[in-house]
């Protein structure tokens, strides 16, 4: 597959120090192979030019291991790419190489296109996805550091890292309920500072919207393929209608035949560029809305800390016991704390801008490609109504 | 169950006919006057031959919902679908040359008050099939095969059930496209008011506008997608009925034809049997019964073969009328789904102008986002 177009939802500054790119990808039998390829005049690397071939499996390593890392708790960690998923598709695929014999072999044909060109989709958008994860990393002033990100980008072997096993998935799982439950107790306590008291609620109901309209938007697109489907089926089924011979517009078959074409070519089209522009960017910061969460949840778990620390001091200096322990604990938590939270200050205004940016982009996008397609429609449907009157 | 059915169609008929006494008039007529008329039109015209259009069907669950008085939209697209094919049903019988000389016809469109049409329920659109399906039955039992010695007939029969088929398969993915456009409304109308709410939450305030902008868009968009969706319906999916309904009409009217054969062979096979009785009462030899005998039986064979002379002759008719028939029937067709089918695309146009409006003004609004 060549180097696939960039649908990237998010507006990057592309730095000549260090350019990540998937530069190809092939889909095998149960896995995705990336081919990353990196550009860089960093003394970090041996080259300045490379290729690795990386799977699913070691982006979701690379993103655990930025969620894991203490030093990183004041940054939006990017979020991570969602798992490629050709298992509907490859079903319909299957599906029709069974029903072969039933249909004839320009039905066969012309559905096999579609699924085909659908399943290319799904595989484009796969990629795509990957592609922003690394080059967010990338464009970030902390995390490009990270030689955990270097590694990945440069060691031309295999990472071995293997899925979480079942054991560590229940973890993941319970390590979730009590953030969860956390997050409730957290959310309750009104933060000193106006800013982040202000971003708290904001990105409690925003995300909860973004989440709803992504849903909203999956369900829309969902209908109207399944027309698109219909219109597909109906013109396969006009195949077998009358004679071979369908350029007579005498003829009520052609006029038919016609008919079903115009429709699909319209229909199509629009489900497509819908999926592609707004779902996408709805998916995708519903994402990125759950990182600025989880960012500002880590603060508060933070100041929590801090908070807990502090009484501890006083308690210890009451009893006049282990003082200097809890000093230097306290400390620690300030420290951290404050840390903390200056670059999320940093991070969430960051987020503000690149989210503008994003949908100003694809808002912009989705209006030229809606005038662009119907402009088209428009051509072809009044040539196909001149032809249609003219011919009386 | 009887419904004031206005169908708002004046006839304006051309000049040249003097028959009616006027250009333009209506009259008010029922649901059943229309059955009614078609049941007159099958008993009279279809034996010979003639393709009579048949009326849309009846509704049981429709009409209830109407009757109770329901405003929602499902019962107003009812009536306004039974309208539609009302209105269509009247304008074939009109179009059909023999049809409009028909003094059934004249009084249908022309007279204040019609008698009530009673023994309607046998036309709901299940029973009319379901009387051609048995009259074809009947021809398929009769035990005399013809032997065609044009094969024109068979080979356009064959057509003509193949194409039936077709249809029915085609109205039923039509219908199959009718429900998603309808789903695909609702879930436009839901996920526009979810982008509105987003847009609320939103507080860069050039964003925020924009989300607005866009949520109304897609509302707009419902409201297309409920165009086309009735688009669709009345204007593909009811031309497909009707054709399925009117294929049924065809192959009515070469069911009469074998009828139209059967007869004669059967008068055919009488007189034989006749002629055979006059032969063997030659042969009987009684001299004192025999003239006056004879004279009855002469009788009885002149009758058969006048009978047998008129039946072969109206077959032949019957014949040549649905030859004729046929023929006009497929010009018609053309033209009907050639109209309907521009009807449709132009319907088409008009929403793809409306929607580079709304993405036209949709447009600055988005770039105008900082």
């Amino acid at each position: 597959l060549a180097s696939p177009p960039r649908a990237v939802n998010v507006d990057l500054q592309t730095d000549a120090t260090l350019q990540v790119d998937i530069s190809d990808a092939l889909s095998e039998r149960d896995k995705v192979k990336f081919t990353v390829h990196t550009k860089s005049t960093l003394p970090n690397f041996k080259q300045n030019e490379f290729s690795v071939v990386r799977q699913h499996e070691e982006f979701i390593w690379l993103h655990d291991s930025f969620v894991e890392n203490e030093d990183y708790a004041g940054y939006i960690i990017p979020p991570a790419p969602p798992r490629p998923d050709f298992d509907a598709s490859r079903e319909k695929l299957q599906k029709l190489g069974e029903g072969e014999g039933s249909m004839t072999k320009e039905e066969f044909t012309k559905m096999k296109q579609e699924l085909e060109a659908e399943y290319l989709a799904i595989f484009k958008k796969t990629v795509a996805m990957h592609e922003v994860f690394l080059c967010r990393v990338a464009a970030h002033p902390v995390l490009r550091k990270d030689l955990n990100f270097h590694v990945f980008l440069e060691y031309n072997q295999d990472l071995s890292v293997r899925g979480k096993n079942k054991k560590e998935k229940l973890e993941d799982f319970f390590k979730n309920v009590v953030k969860s439950a956390d997050g409730v107790l957290v959310a309750g306590v009104k933060d000193v500072d106006d800013f982040f008291e202000h971003e708290k609620t904001f990105l409690l109901e925003y995300h909860n919207r973004v989440k709803d309209a992504s849903a909203k938007s999956d369900k829309m697109i969902r209908s109207h393929k399944s027309a698109a489907d219909d219109i597909n089926r109906i013109a396969s089924s006009l195949y077998t209608l009358g004679t071979q011979d369908s350029t007579d517009l005498c003829k009520y078959e052609s006029l038919l035949k016609l008919l079903t074409f115009l429709c699909f070519k319209i229909e199509a089209r629009v489900a497509a560029d819908e999926d592609l522009k707004l779902a996408d960017l709805l998916k995708y910061y519903l994402r990125e809305s759950q990182a600025a969460k989880d960012l500002l949840y880590r603060r508060s778990r933070a100041l929590v800390d801090y908070e807990n620390a502090n009484k501890a001091l006083d308690k210890a200096r009451a009893k006049n016991r282990d003082v200097l322990q809890a000093e230097t604990s306290q400390q620690l938590c300030c420290h951290k704390f404050e840390k903390i939270s200056e670059s999320a200050k940093q991070e969430l205004i960051d987020f503000k801008t690149r989210r503008v940016a994003a949908f100003r982009k694809n808002l912009v996008e989705l209006a030229e490609l809606e005038l662009k397609h119907a402009k088209g429609n428009l051509q072809l449907l009044q040539s196909c109504l001149g032809v249609l009157k003219g011919n009386t | 169950f009887d419904v004031d059915v206005a169908v708002t169609n004046p006839e304006k008929v051309g000049n040249s006919l003097p028959m009616f006494r006027s250009k333009t008039f209506s009259v008010r007529r029922r649901f059943s006057d229309f059955l009614g008329l078609y049941e007159k039109l099958s008993v009279k015209q279809s034996l010979h031959g003639c393709i009579v259009p048949p009326p849309p069907e009846k509704s049981v669950v429709g009409m209830t919902k109407v009757k109770v008085g329901m405003d929602d939209p499902s019962s107003v697209e009812f009536v306004e679908r039974r309208r539609a094919a009302l209105e269509r049903y009247i304008q074939r019988v009109v179009s059909h040359p023999s049809l409009l000389q028909d003094p059934d016809v004249r009084e249908f469109l022309e007279r204040d008050d019609l008698p009530r049409a009673v023994n309607t329920q046998a036309l709901s659109g299940a029973g009319f099939l379901k009387m051609i399906n048995k009259a074809s039955d009947a021809v398929n039992k009769m035990t005399i095969k013809m032997n065609e010695s044009d094969t024109w007939f068979e080979d356009k029969f064959q057509e003509v059930e193949n194409e039936e088929q077709q249809l029915r398969k085609l109205h039923a993915l039509v219908d199959s496209l009718v429900n998603h456009r309808k789903e695909l409304c609702g879930n436009t109308a839901v996920f526009a008011k979810s982008m509105a709410m987003l847009g609320n939450s939103e507080d860069n305030t050039a964003l925020s506008r924009a989300l607005s902008q866009l949520a109304e868009v897609e509302d707009k968009m419902e409201q297309l997608h409920q165009e086309q969706a009735a688009s669709d319906f009345f204007i593909f999916a009811e031309l497909l009925a009707d054709y399925i309904r009117l294929l049924g009409a065809v192959r009515g009217c070469f069911d009469q034809r074998m009828r139209a054969w059967q007869r004669w062979q059967e008068a055919q096979s009488t007189l034989q049997k006749k002629r055979e009785a006059e032969a063997k009462l030659l042969w009987a030899n009684k001299p004192e019964k025999l003239q006056q005998a004879k004279e009855e039986i002469t009788e009885v064979t002149k009758a058969w073969e006048a009978r047998v002379t008129q039946y072969e002759r109206d077959f032949d008719r019957i014949g040549m009328t649905v030859r004729k028939e046929v023929l006009r029937f497929e010009k018609e067709k053309a033209k009907d789904f050639k109209s309907q089918i521009i009807k449709y695309l132009e319907a088409m146009l008009q929403s793809q102008q409306r929607l580079i409006k709304f993405w036209e003004a949709f447009l600055p609004e988005a770039k105008a986002i900082a």
